[in-house]
């Protein structure tokens, strides 16, 4: 997929790369006993540790150096055997200690890969550069009081997974493709429950611009966007920017923006000049982060079905195309509910089922799939009573209809409202006998040749039976008749 | 009646075992002396009530035959140890007032063991200093007098704890060193100082100087004290990642006073120009009484001794200038605010108050040595040649079984001498700063008397947890040595 900006000048391709840090689903914090739980009372979730009161000493959470592996297993990702906690030193009134441990040049987690799934149904692989923890800071609340900003520590300490990309993304909607593939892979993992909107996924976008074929150009770091659909306006607006800049002769400064989505631009923060000297150096306080293979081997058993080997599986075991089986894979939550309802049926009738009939009408509710009135068993049941002709798939509909609304059991619908379909050749050729009897001018027109009027009989008779008729049966029985 | 306060911590022990006196008796002596010798100022904070509670306590559980290691000795805790409820300032007015909610490990194990605190003992601000002049709650006099009867420093960091060991103010105290805070000041006030290997000690709860070289260790009387004391404030802590997963063995029964065939070395490379030379002669007269004692003494080299105090002081502020970066004003001890004034206007204040001269300079010593651009040639750098010093001892020890060299290049000095020049007063801890670098355990103990008559230290290094030789060879040396001079008043 390209992505071009046409300017004054010729065309200008961008360069994105992304820096995501992900909250460690974990009971307690990176260094800290405290809880991780969100939305607890102000100040509720913090040690002493995290409180940095003299002589308090970090100790690490061995469940999130588990997680770290395992999500770097879930990247492909190269697994460092040995990393170094550094100390990155800043004096801000959300960060305690005056530094924040972090990893500088030994990462737990080196290089790896995901593989996008665009919207077209191609892919592309985007490059991993390194995976580190490192410890959140806490909450600056400046609404509390007129004077004073208030401090919440309870996010102090929390670990975050620094995912950083390589340079490797060339359009906005890759950089999406980027963050649901990544989100999907962490919320397969377990390892991070990738919400954006409560900060528990947060995304640094580096844009450049540079012609075509030419070396990377300076680029500029959008800081904490918080949505997917922001990261990629955030993108093509500071491309823009920059393209502006550059064809009016100005240069482009390395410095950290902000993303306005009310006003739809970026904005300066800090210049390259004014940045930080983080002082990094091997935090004295920790030993170097050291395990063997056999606990990297144990994680490895712990791993479920990544999004891409799911979508393998649905497209050579259930005759699904990747585009189909790319929206399905896209939410475990969406995975698993296709799979109950392919369980033992059509894979790809489940798959129309699910993604054109269910995915639309929540998308039309705006709910989630796991806020869906139908239950995957219950979608299931509906396709049954198609299969075994119980229903036509235009009662089927009606039915799914009452479902979304009622979240009802398909079976009781059909019976109750008596949508059985009428199989009984009998009933169907009275009904049949009636329509040709009321209109022996059109039968006619058929016996001239007119062969497009059975359609309009099957309506009548379709019709007459409130729909219930088989309409196979009765498009059979009319020909006969008529033509017979 | 004999007088409490000059026992040792053996003694004492043994004393409050035989039910010759009490511990809230043998504590109200060593509060009364704290009393008489307020003006040496070796304690920022006296506790007399707590003392008298804890001794209260001790007894009572000596009386139901539960009595512990350290049960009912009356200690001095440097106040770098965070003690819970009991003020703690690391000598510093930024933590004026600050009063802990938890008790450092080692103070737990010693209180757990029945010790009782007397008070929280004066060091250099932070512990960064050789004099015990840099205290924000004033300097600390040592027991000690010259000749000309001027006021001498005690040695620091841990002057406060040094002066009330030698002073009579306490049976023994903590200390932590690192770069010599035990060793030195044990050295200038008569004493025996212990720092243990890095890592025998938990750090939690110790204010943080340097991280990688702040260890704790007992500061005592005798060797066979030191051996006890640290029994009781040694062992693994899982709150401290760099403490060492090892049992704590019997260090008292490391004293046999036996050291034939054991391999001393003599490092060359500590025999730096301008040696003085009392402290040329007290070094081979240490040599002198360990072969007497049958010990085969033989030369080491130690060739990248000469670059230790530079690294050092490289590596210490650089960490101590992150460790100190929490002490901003926010969260407890002092702030510094005007009306309007902005966050960065608030650390500024706050710790340009709160910090003294030699903090802040090593603050800003240590921020550079981390900066962009500087990283490589300093610090990075220093840290390569702290690995050289560990190899050296690493070689050394291949050959020998202790080091023995001198614990500083002279006696104490005047309180006001080498203030002017901060790279003379670093010089003090030429001969402990290797050990510490290497993480290696070192003892200083008093083995003779300068032309001013006063203590001289030696100090003799090991082997990474090797304490036990280091404390035998400590043993055979003090019976050699038979110090038995005291500081002015102290006598008799």
């Amino acid at each position: 997929m390209t992505y071009i900006i046409e300017g004054s000048t010729g065309p200008w391709e961008i360069v994105v790369g992304l820096e995501v840090h992900c909250q460690v689903v974990s009971n307690s914090k990176l260094f800290s006993g405290a809880s991780t739980k969100f939305g607890n009372d102000a100040n509720s979730n913090v040690s002493l540790v995290d409180a940095a009161m003299p002589g308090m000493l970090p100790v690490i959470n061995a469940e999130c150096v588990r997680q770290a592996v395992k999500t770097g297993l879930g990247l492909k990702a190269q697994i460092n055997k040995e990393s170094v906690f550094s100390r990155k030193n800043y004096f801000y009134a959300d960060l305690p200690q005056g530094y924040q441990i972090s990893q500088f040049d030994k990462p737990i987690v080196g290089k790896g890969t995901i593989i996008l799934d665009m919207p077209d149904g191609t892919t592309k692989s985007v490059g991993i550069e390194r995976l580190h923890l490192e410890q959140d800071a806490g909450k600056s609340m400046h609404d509390q009081d007129p004077k004073y900003s208030h401090i919440d520590l309870n996010r102090s300490g929390v670990a975050l997974m620094e995912i950083v990309s390589d340079p490797d993304i060339r359009h906005p909607e890759e950089a999406g493709a980027y963050l649901t593939k990544l989100r999907a892979i962490v919320r397969y993992l377990g390892t991070c429950d990738g919400n954006m909107n409560e900060g528990s996924m947060r995304c640094d976008a580096n844009v450049s611009v540079r012609r075509p074929g030419e070396p990377f150009g300076t680029r500029c770091e959008i800081k904490n966007v918080n949505s997917i659909r922001f990261v990629m306006q955030a993108i093509e607006i500071e491309a823009k920017r920059q393209v502006e800049v550059l064809e009016s002769g100005g240069e482009i400064i390395q410095q950290t923006r902000l993303f306005d989505q009310r006003l739809g631009e970026t904005r300066a923060m800090r210049s390259k000049e004014m940045a930080h000297d983080y002082r990094y150096f091997p935090d004295p306080d920790l030993l170097p982060l050291v395990f063997d293979d056999a606990f990297i081997a144990e994680i490895e058993k712990t791993l479920p079905e990544l999004p891409d080997e799911k979508k393998a599986r649905f497209i050579n075991e259930n005759g699904l195309s990747a585009y189909d089986a790319g929206v399905l894979v896209a939410e475990k939550e969406k995975a698993d509910y296709y799979e109950i309802v392919a369980k033992g049926r059509d894979g790809k009738l489940a798959a129309n089922w699910v993604i054109t009939n269910l995915f639309g009408a929540l998308n039309k509710a705006e709910v989630g799939i796991a806020e869906s009135p139908v239950t995957a068993e219950n979608l299931g049941k509906l396709i049954d009573l198609i299969s075994n002709d119980t229903i036509s798939g235009r009662i089927a509909k009606d039915v799914f209809e009452i479902m979304i609304e009622t979240g009802g059991d398909p079976e009781k619908i059909v019976e109750e409202k008596g949508l059985k379909q009428i199989t009984d050749t009998g009933a169907i050729e009275t009904a049949i006998d009636e329509v040709i009897a009321a209109n022996p001018d059109k039968v006619q027109e058929i016996r001239d040749g007119k062969d497009r009027m059975l359609g309009w009989f099957v309506g009548q008779v379709m019709k007459s039976t409130g729909g219930k008729a088989n309409p196979g049966m009765v498009n059979k029985m009319l020909r006969d008749k008529i033509l017979g | 009646m004999t007088d409490l306060t000059k026992l040792t911590l053996a003694e004492a022990r043994d004393g409050l075992a035989k039910g010759d006196y009490t511990s809230v008796e043998l504590t109200q002596a060593h509060l009364k002396s704290m009393e008489a010798h307020r003006n040496l100022n070796a304690y920022i904070t006296e506790t007399p009530d707590k003392a008298i509670e804890m001794a209260k306590v001790s007894d009572a559980k000596r009386a139901k035959g539960d009595a512990g290691n350290m049960e009912g000795l009356p200690i001095a805790v440097k106040d770098l140890f965070c003690t819970e409820g009991v003020q703690t300032t690391a000598a510093s007015h930024i933590l004026e007032g600050f009063k802990p909610e938890y008790e450092s490990t080692v103070t737990s194990k010693l209180f757990d063991n029945g010790a009782v605190m007397l008070g929280k003992a004066n060091l250099d601000e932070f512990a960064m200093g050789s004099a015990n002049t840099s205290s924000y709650y004033g300097n600390v006099i040592n027991p000690w007098k010259g000749k000309d009867g001027k006021n001498l420093v005690p040695g620091g960091s841990s002057g406060g704890s040094a002066a009330a060991v030698a002073g009579g103010m306490a049976l023994a105290a903590t200390g932590t060193d690192t770069g010599g805070s035990i060793r030195q000041p044990a050295s200038y006030c008569g004493i025996v100082g212990l720092k243990p290997t890095y890592g025998r000690c938990s750090r939690w709860g110790v204010v943080a100087f340097a991280s990688s070289l702040d260890q704790a260790g007992p500061m005592t009387k005798t060797v066979r004290d030191a051996a006890i004391m640290l029994g009781s404030m040694a062992g693994h802590d899982a709150k401290d990642s760099t403490s060492a997963p090892m049992a704590v063995p019997d260090f008292e029964a490391a004293l046999t006073g036996d050291i034939r065939g054991m391999k001393i070395g003599i490092p060359k490379e500590y025999r730096v120009d301008g040696m003085p030379e009392e402290i040329s002669k007290l070094w081979e007269n240490g040599v002198a009484m360990l072969r007497d004692a049958g010990a085969e003494v033989v030369d080491v080299t130690l060739p990248h001794t000469k670059y230790a105090l530079g690294t050092y002081y490289i590596v210490a502020p650089a960490e101590a200038s992150s460790n100190l970066a929490r002490y901003d004003g926010l969260r407890y001890g002092q702030r510094v605010m005007d009306e309007g004034d902005s966050l960065d206007d608030m650390y500024s204040k706050s710790r340009a108050a709160g910090f003294g001269k030699e903090v802040q300079r090593r603050i800003m010593i240590g921020t550079y040595v981390l900066s962009a651009g500087y990283y490589d040639a300093y610090y990075n750098k220093a840290l390569k040649v702290r690995r050289r010093i560990y190899e050296d001892f690493a070689n050394a020890f291949g050959k020998v079984d202790a080091i023995l060299a001198p614990t500083a290049p002279s006696a104490a000095f005047a309180i006001g001498e080498n203030e002017d020049d901060p790279v003379k007063m670093y010089l003090n801890d030429v001969f402990t700063v290797p050990a510490s670098l290497a993480g290696l355990p070192g003892l200083s103990l008093p083995a003779g008397l300068s032309s001013e008559g006063l203590p001289l230290g030696l100090q003799l290094i090991g082997k990474p947890f090797d304490e036990e030789t280091v404390l035998r060879v400590g043993g055979v040396l003090e019976s050699a040595a038979n110090f038995t001079a005291k500081p002015f008043g102290q006598e008799g």
